[in-house]
């Protein structure tokens, strides 16, 4: 039971941080129709620009002056790249972020070196904050999910409250007609894009102290955001929220249990050993198949439900 | 090529005052295709001018590229100002609105945001309040808290003109307002465009049913292969049943 409880809010905290992630590019891809394959590496720089911060104001300054930051190298990217490649359509907007991605990536290796930053968390959230039967909770993690929660409500009120938001909800289904209405359509996708590096700049300045400030960090986390707007069905911000969630969850259960087809079969009176045939198939523990989870559900995902658990269109 | 064919005009016209949109030797293209051959049309102050002529002639794509909405060359002038190159959020500022044929509202969004977002702005000016729109359509009034996406298709129709409306704009471009429509609701459009005039608001009206346009127009253009091919008044139309079976029947 301590141990469900534990890995529970491990996986939701994993899972709000993905969310944030995600948010930006399901957003992105629903209103622009982008795949944009460098939200990741917006990721990335939100942890090395909260790094550099810190290094001289503190790490608290990081944490609002690095989404900043990344979300104006956002903005600038849709402006004078993303904007001109448009008109050559979406396998060129495809090419272009996955160039951007290395570039990103080539850039952090030249500016701070191929080796992890010693990037960590404040002092003043390190430590237990809570007791869960008895073993403590570390603060950092219930640290995250505040943030993430506090973002989460933010993104909602800005969306569903505030005129910019209703353009942008308009702008989902017909651009060109709120365009003729009078609004700035191509502002409004350059607000959004800026928006959605920002989200995924705030989850690197988090995500970076917790886990590792690496060049190595946004391949790591790329694929899984992917995984997510495709189970959660592209476009759609629920979805998105629960495929964060649910992989969250599947990722930080799975690593911790040995469970294994052979104790499964077992299980039901069918013993299997060393001489059974792809007996080592049968033997690989639930933590060993971790990694390749997420993928194993999205790849399901396409087969039986393409539009994903929310999405609305089909494949 | 064939030299385009000269309009035949209806009647000689009287002479007026400076027309508040010109349209002049328009050309447009979607790609590689050429959609306008030189298209030539005037609209003034306070008039309801009807765009006539069969599917696939261009009618949508002529208040399109006025709107800025299509790759165009040509002039397009507004009260005197070249629109041409403009995109159609600056079309939008100068004064003209459109009413897109596929009635495109917000279906997420509520019947109130909806009319919100025709506002260019956040304060509500100009000629027309959300509560003008509501009596004009009471309906509206009643669902005015409901999804867009839930009305039935007579009810977009209304949305999709009173949005634009709520933009206040000066000249009003509207595609096949009536199609599709119950003859009730046909009724209840036909009136609002007598109110859009009284409130001295111009039409451009792209329209299918010639009895409707006949019936409210000043004046009808019909177009014919990306060119305008008749200009005249509606007595000259219904006089001229050589260039209707021509240009209009089906």
């Amino acid at each position: 039971m301590e141990f469900f409880l534990v890995q529970l809010l491990n996986g939701i905290s994993y899972g709000l941080l993905l969310f944030m992630l995600s948010s930006g590019l399901t957003i992105v891809f629903s209103l622009m129709g982008v795949l944009n394959f460098a939200h990741a590496s917006f990721y990335m720089l939100g942890a090395y620009f909260a790094y550099q911060v810190s290094t001289v104001l503190g790490f608290w300054a990081g944490l609002v002056v690095a989404p900043l930051l990344v979300g104006l190298v956002g903005m600038a990217v849709e402006r004078y790249g993303l904007r001109q490649v448009h008109k050559h359509g979406h396998v060129a907007e495809l090419l272009f972020t996955f160039g951007l991605a290395y570039l990103i990536e080539e850039a952090v290796h030249l500016i701070w070196g191929r080796s992890a930053l010693e990037y960590r968390v404040p002092p003043e959230l390190d430590g237990p904050i809570f007791q869960i039967m008895g073993s403590p909770y570390p603060m950092y993690r219930t640290f995250m999910m505040l943030v993430s929660v506090a973002m989460l409500v933010s993104i909602w009120l800005a969306l569903t409250r505030t005129r910019i938001g209703l353009v942008i909800q308009a702008a989902l289904s017909h651009p060109e007609t709120v365009e003729a209405l009078g609004h700035n359509v191509p502002r409004v996708f350059m607000l959004v894009f800026g928006g959605g590096a920002a989200l995924a700049g705030l989850a690197g300045v988090i995500g970076g102290a917790a886990f590792v400030t690496d060049p190595g960090m946004a391949v790591s986390v790329g694929p899984i955001v992917f995984v997510i707007v495709v189970v959660g069905g592209m476009g759609s911000l629920a979805g998105a929220f629960v495929a964060s969630l649910l992989i969250g969850c599947l990722q930080n259960f799975s690593i911790s249990l040995d469970w294994s087809l052979a104790g499964l079969f077992s299980w039901f009176g069918w013993m299997v050993g060393p001489d059974t045939p792809l007996w080592s198939l049968w033997n690989v523990k639930l933590s060993q198949a971790a990694p390749v989870l997420p993928y194993l559900l999205m790849v399901l995902m396409l087969i039986f439900r393409p539009k994903g658990l929310m999405g609305t269109r089909e494949g | 090529m064939s030299t385009p064919p000269a309009p035949q005009s209806g009647s000689a016209q009287p002479m007026l005052a400076q027309p508040m949109l010109e349209v002049r030797d328009l050309h447009a293209y979607y790609g590689k295709s050429h959609i306008l051959h030189g298209v030539h049309l005037d609209v003034r102050q306070g008039e309801i001018v009807s765009l006539l002529g069969r599917n696939g002639v261009g009618r949508s794509t002529t208040i399109k590229a006025v709107m800025g909405m299509v790759d165009c060359r040509g002039s397009v002038k507004f009260r005197g100002a070249e629109l041409v190159g403009l995109k159609a959020f600056e079309v939008a500022h100068r004064g003209l609105g459109y009413v897109p044929e596929n009635r495109d509202i917000f279906p997420t969004l509520t019947v109130r945001q909806n009319l919100l977002l025709g506002q260019k702005g956040t304060r509500q000016s100009g000629r027309w309040k959300m509560d003008d729109m509501f009596e004009l359509f009471p309906r509206l009034r009643e669902r005015a808290d409901t999804e867009a996406g839930v009305l039935s298709g007579g009810e977009q129709q209304m949305l999709t003109l009173c949005r634009t409306l709520m933009g206040d704009p000066e000249l009003v471009m509207i595609d096949e307002p009536t199609e599709g429509l119950a003859p009730k609701i046909v009724e209840q459009v036909a009136r609002l465009f007598e109110e859009i005039r009284k409130r001295g608001v111009s039409i451009l009206l792209v329209e299918q049913k010639l009895a409707i346009a006949l019936d409210i127009s000043e004046r009808l253009y019909v177009m014919g292969h990306g060119r305008i091919v008749f200009e005249g008044r509606p007595s000259d139309v219904r006089g001229n049943a050589a260039m209707r079976k021509e240009w209009l029947e089906v």
